[in-house]
């Protein structure tokens, strides 16, 4: 671990000023990303600005019925707060079924949104990696990629995005608040997060020094009844093969809403858009489903030994979609 | 076991100020107790625990937020001393497996671990003990499943998980003899 220097900022604008002022500068918040790859050489800095003493926990009423969730609360906190669990399931899933306890009390969910992929070869500095070292080329497009991505690669990165979080997120539709040294910006979520392309060592639009203040959860009713299902090689304390994020009404068997979102299968959590297409007023049947999740994974590229993913997406999307079905039968 | 006293009279320096990256003094405060450490800003907590204030109770396995044998308290809730910088603990209060017990008095976990036999090599045993006892106070101790995921944070390699849900049982149900084949 590379030896760093060390301030507290105590205020908003301080913060943001000793960042943008240099580049050799990082924001701290829970660390857990952090500091894991400080230690192996994988992030840089000379200089960590801390940020867990500014006023940017708190979770409030959005005029208009939304919440804002401040960017420096915790998963923990997040996850068991009513007014969340009550309206935005799916969102409290996410974070419950994600790292552990003890990770969850230090995370917070803007750092959730900035961690970096759990790639090895990104994590190993002596493998070539187009995210970590632009240019020296993709050792897992050939290499061991079983947890890799099947949609949003290119040929310069297939890594996944590692956050179940913003799964959920993509799908409600959130907005990220955030200030930096031009003033402060709205980002869509789906904007935030940013396919590799040509270009993987670039994630999100934020400029150096820019912090992610808050996120907002718009109102969206049909969120109350949605779920997150996350599948994985152990049953707790390990990152998604597949996960769904799923909000669906259905009246007279017929799907009158719905919003879809995937993860650990792409490089930036992914909005099934094409899906919620086919879906959106067919009826509630588990060949709809299928349908939808064949037509949603069409453009899968496997990689070899991530090739079941595909198989393990459809599968996860059918089976979420009928739970959701079967829960609104019921109702 | 804690006190908040020496926190409040603890050396305040001024956290806006840039330390480092050379050593500098951390002001700690540990199981109720004001502790000063030369260490560089990139030290982490557990390090500084075991190396420069002869904690040696909290273990290091993974030092990349994988096993959980690290868990320590700050400000009360359950964390991972591998994954904190010590420096970030200036004031706040760090809890480890050394003030658990009253003198010679074992923390009921801590009895309960040794009545239930949960552990074999022991190594993972104060990371999951201090996990244990916040993880009552947080409640998710309804059933062996609850128990089970919610103390998912901490691995042990020697697979003592019944004796480990029996002994937090057992401290749950206040005394009951644990029963590791339930
Ligand atoms: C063993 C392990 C298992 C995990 N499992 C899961 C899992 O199953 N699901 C999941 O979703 N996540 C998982 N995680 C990831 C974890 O959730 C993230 O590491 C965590 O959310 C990061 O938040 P942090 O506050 O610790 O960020 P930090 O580590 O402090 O920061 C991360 C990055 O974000 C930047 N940053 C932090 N805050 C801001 C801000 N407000 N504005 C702008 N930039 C900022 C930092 O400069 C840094 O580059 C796991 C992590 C570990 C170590
Ligand atoms: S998949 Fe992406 S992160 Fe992994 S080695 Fe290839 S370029 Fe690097
Ligand atoms: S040593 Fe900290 S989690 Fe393994
Ligand atoms: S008792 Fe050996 S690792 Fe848990």
């Amino acid at each position: 671990m590379r030896p760093v220097s060390y301030s507290r900022a105590t205020d908003v604008g301080a913060a943001i000023g000793a960042v943008s002022a240099d580049p050799e500068s990082a924001f701290l918040a829970g660390g857990t990303t952090q500091v894991d790859l400080l230690r192996i050489y994988v992030e840089q800095p000379r200089r960590l600005v801390d940020i867990n003493d500014l006023p940017l926990n708190r979770i409030e009423e959005l005029p208009g019925g939304g919440l804002r969730l401040g960017g420096l609360a915790r998963m923990s906190d997040v996850a068991e707060e009513p007014e969340l669990v009550r309206r935005y399931p799916m969102v409290a899933e996410a974070l419950l079924l994600g790292a552990s306890p003890q990770l969850r009390h230090m995370a917070t969910i803007a750092g959730n949104l900035m961690q970096r992929v759990r790639c090895s070869y990104f994590r190993d500095v002596a493998a070539g990696c187009n995210k970590r070292a632009p240019g020296t080329g993709c050792s897992a497009i050939d290499g061991i990629n079983r947890g890799h991505a099947v949609l949003g690669t290119s040929d310069c990165c297939i890594a996944t995005h590692p956050s179940d979080l913003g799964v959920a997120l993509v799908a409600l539709d959130a907005v990220v608040q955030t200030e930096g040294p031009g003033g402060t910006r709205s980002i869509p979520i789906d904007d935030f997060f940013l396919l590799p392309g040509q270009t993987p060592e670039r994630e999100h639009p934020l400029t150096h020094g820019e912090l992610v203040t808050g996120i907002d959860l718009p109102p969206l009713p049909v969120a109350a009844t949605s779920r997150y299902i996350k599948i994985r090689d152990r049953e707790s304390y390990e990152f998604a093969l597949a996960s769904v994020a799923v909000a669906m009404s259905v009246v007279d068997d017929r799907i009158t809403e719905i919003r879809l979102a995937l993860g650990g299968v792409a490089t930036k959590p992914w909005r099934a858009r094409q899906a919620e297409r086919l879906l959106d007023g067919a009826p509630a049947t588990t060949e709809s489903f299928t349908r939808a999740a064949e037509a949603e994974l069409a453009p899968a590229v496997p990689h070899g030994m991530n090739t079941f993913k595909i198989e393990l997406a459809r599968r996860t999307i059918v089976r979420a979609l009928e739970i959701m079905a079967q829960r609104e039968g019921t109702t | 076991m804690k006190s908040y006293e020496a926190l409040r009279t603890a050396p305040n320096p001024d956290h806006a100020v840039v330390r480092g990256p050379g050593e500098v003094e951390v002001h700690l405060h540990v199981n109720g107790e004001s502790r000063t450490a030369i260490i560089e800003p990139r030290v982490s907590l557990l390090d500084a625990l075991r190396d420069r204030l002869e904690l040696t109770g909290t273990k290091k396995g993974c030092n990349q937020g994988a096993c959980g044998a690290c868990t320590v308290w700050v400000d009360g809730r359950r964390v991972l001393s591998c994954l904190t910088l010590a420096i970030t603990c200036e004031n706040r209060e760090v809890t480890t497996i050394e003030a658990l017990s009253e003198g010679d008095t074992l923390h009921p976990m801590q009895q309960a671990f040794l009545d239930c036999d949960a552990f074999q090599c022991g190594y993972c045993t104060p990371g999951q003990i201090m996990s244990a006892v916040a993880l009552l106070a947080e409640g998710h101790v309804g059933d062996d499943t609850e128990i089970g995921e919610w103390m998912s944070g901490n691995i042990c390699r020697c697979a003592a998980y019944p004796h480990i849900r029996a002994a937090i049982r057992r401290v749950r149900d206040e005394g009951g003899p644990g029963d590791a084949s339930r």
